[in-house]
């Protein structure tokens, strides 16, 4: 395959990322989505819009996020420089917020009323619920029964913010089922309801649009590693469940040819048991909403994905990866909930930052690459989420009761 | 003419939906045509039916429990088509278990069934290209869904490469839901029947005699689904009695129902 010209041209006018992406949405939700691709079209290009938007973001959500050098991490592995994007300091604690901001601010300009969600580890339930609150509107989210047991703190933050939260009991009752019925409900309520989609995934323009909010965070973090270092990264590396975090720090970098990425998925018990990475073990599909790689059997019934993160716990990817792995522009990698927790420990105690499982999985990808790497490199990894959600989890996982 | 245009052809059609796999579905298949059933529909189960209701998702779910692949889905078609060589038979169901092996290889697999369309819910007409092509040359017909917000701007596009029957979700909704009032869904059909000649079958939400019958007045079809699946789940492996009998009542309510012109 030929490289082209740029890889920021993508999707391209039917919501194609190469042979990923479209809009595999049922008749009912077709003309709904076609609404939201002209109205995002009209947003983009109104200076209002994006007034707003970056406003709420510097004023709101506390950005732009530091770019911060960790030193004693840097010196605990051994070879490149690593530095953060802390998007863990962003109101409500992940870079979810980003996204959330934009999408109720399309709800509103669409004249929706009404919002409804999905999520797996809740961060982007509590994003959500944030925003509704914040805009005066209502809002459900749906969670799989089985999320709504294991992250019962951001359950009761939801709650705390005004949103219902309807734990869903079909199939495996995690974040895919979540995401079912979240689709029935919108299909129900089409005329005044907006879905706010909390990964670079779903029905094209939805992954566009969340990769564009949330690409402010590698634009921020390019400016600021050009002032303080003068210089531009050698490997980017980031977590990926629908991969959000990962595209939002990714895209702005992509035609800068001497920068590296590496995108992390969550093996967890290892690749050859229960794990959630759908590039290194799923085959290409279509499930809600975009064709993507999906773990999968042969019949294209749809596998049950395992990680120790409630966020990475999905068994498809954002198209723009699908399509970004297939190009080579983009190197994928997994890691283990074991190595996940060992990244977490570290990050902890040489840092003093405890981070989510969601980041601790790049964390983790970062030591091992760091070590292969000299200290005149820089590596730069997002980390996206900050882990006071999870310490629970990672007790339970250590074997500590609290 | 084709088995599905024949089956429209003689008046309004009993349309009914099964989901393959769960329960002794060749003899639940046996039933629905015994009770006076049209034109089949037989339900390819998924793990993420997001467009459908509890009764069929329960249905999926215990379809695929039970080890339902998509080779006995074929097999279960192409057994049916050797003891009934002139009921129409319709796969419907979500695009990634059709798209597995490729579109060529399962529009191959289901013309070698004998089936006559394929219904599926989530590959809408932008992304045709998808599964269209492969079910056209292999003399399947890809049957096209309406709904509510389906407007007029839109209807051509629907209609562009759609054959076999049009087939009008009356409620903008999942499966097994209330049904839409009888002035809508007759206001909609003489929409749908001014840009098209395809038949116009309507479905979501119809359970009883009398729903079908109001049904058969303006439409050229009626789609039954969730009731059926019901009356699988209640009565397992002993279903193929009661089944029959409810599709009778049906059959009796469609077929004394005359058709106006709209």
């Amino acid at each position: 395959m030929n490289a082209p010209n740029s890889f920021r041209a993508q999707p391209d006018d039917r919501g194609h990322f190469g042979a990923y992406g479209g809009r595999y949405v049922a008749e009912t939700l077709m003309p709904l989505v076609l609404d939201l691709e002209r109205e995002y079209r009209a947003a983009k290009a109104d200076p209002a819009f994006q007034a707003q938007f970056d406003d709420l973001l510097e004023h709101y959500v506390g950005r732009p996020s530091p770019l911060y050098h960790a030193e004693r991490l840097t010196e605990a592995v051994g070879g490149a420089q690593i530095w953060f994007k802390r998007d863990e300091l962003n109101h409500t604690g992940a870079h979810k917020i980003n996204n959330c901001i934009g999408q109720i601010l399309l709800a509103i300009r669409m004249g929706k009323t009404r919002i409804i969600a999905e999520t797996g580890a809740g961060q982007h339930g509590v994003a959500t619920a944030t925003v509704c609150a914040r805009f005066g509107l209502p809002c459900v989210i749906y969670m799989g029964a089985k999320d709504v047991e294991r992250q019962a703190p951001n359950v009761f933050r939801m709650k705390l913010l005004g949103a219902e939260v309807r734990a869903v009991t079909s199939g495996a009752n995690t974040l895919k089922d979540a995401m079912n019925e979240a689709l029935r409900d919108w299909v129900a309520n089409v005329h005044d309801t907006f879905y706010i989609i909390g990964t670079a995934a779903g029905p094209h323009p939805y992954p566009e649009l969340v990769r564009d909010f949330q690409s402010v965070i590698g634009r921020e973090a390019r400016e600021q590693m050009l002032a303080r270092t003068g210089r531009l990264p050698d490997l980017l590396v980031a977590a990926i469940g629908g991969g959000s975090n990962a595209i939002g720090l990714f895209h702005p970098f992509l035609d800068d040819g001497d920068v590296a990425m590496l995108g992390v998925e969550a093996a967890g018990e290892g690749l050859d048991a229960k794990h959630a990475a759908s590039l290194a073990g799923g085959f290409p599909g279509v499930l809600h909403g975009n064709r993507t790689y999906l773990l999968q059997d042969d019949d294209g019934q749809i596998a049950e994905a395992h990680s120790i993160s409630a966020g990475l716990d999905y068994p498809g990817i954002g198209p723009e990866h699908a399509w970004l792995k297939d190009v080579g522009r983009v190197e994928y990698t997994s890691v283990t909930d074991t190595e996940a927790l060992d990244a977490f420990q570290l990050l902890c105690r040489t840092e003093g930052i405890i981070p989510a499982l969601e980041p601790s999985h790049a964390i983790a990808a970062v030591a091992r690459r760091a070590k292969q790497m000299q200290p005149d490199q820089v590596i730069l990894a997002n980390l996206c989420g900050r882990g006071d959600k999870d310490i629970f989890t990672v007790a339970e996982a250590l074997g500590v009761a609290i | 003419m084709t088995r599905l245009s024949g089956a429209f052809a003689l008046g309004p059609a009993l349309v009914c939906f099964v989901t393959a796999g769960d329960g002794p579905t060749p003899a639940i298949l046996d039933a629905l045509v015994d009770g006076g059933a049209d034109v089949i529909e037989l339900g390819m189960p998924f793990t993420d039916p997001m467009a459908d209701g509890p009764a069929i998702q329960a249905a999926n779910i215990r379809s695929l429990a039970a080890g339902t692949t998509t080779a006995d889905i074929l097999r279960i078609a192409a057994d049916f088509r050797e003891r009934h060589p002139q009921v129409p038979l319709v796969l419907m169901g979500y695009g990634n278990p059709m798209l597995r092996r490729g579109p060529e290889w399962f529009a191959a697999a289901a013309r070698d069934a004998g089936v006559d369309g394929v219904i599926c819910v989530d590959v809408p007409p932008e992304e045709d290209e998808a599964l269209g092509p492969a079910l056209r040359a292999a003399a399947i017909d890809p049957i096209r869904l309406a709904t509510p917000t389906t407007d007029a701007a839109r209807l051509p596009r629907v209609l562009d490469g759609a054959s076999g029957f049009l087939y009008y979700v009356s409620v903008a909704g999942i499966t097994g839901k209330q049904q839409a009032d009888t002035a809508s869904i007759e206001a909609a059909v003489a929409r749908l029947k001014a840009a098209t000649d395809l038949p116009v079958a309507v479905g979501f939400g119809v359970r009883t005699p009398a729903q079908a019958a109001a049904i058969a007045r303006v439409a050229d079809g009626v789609v039954v689904g969730s009731a059926i699946v019901e009356i699988v789940a209640a009565h397992g492996a002993d279903a193929p009695a009661p089944v029959a009998a409810y599709i009778k009542t049906l059959k009796d309510a469609v077929a004394s129902a005359r058709k106006v012109s709209a």
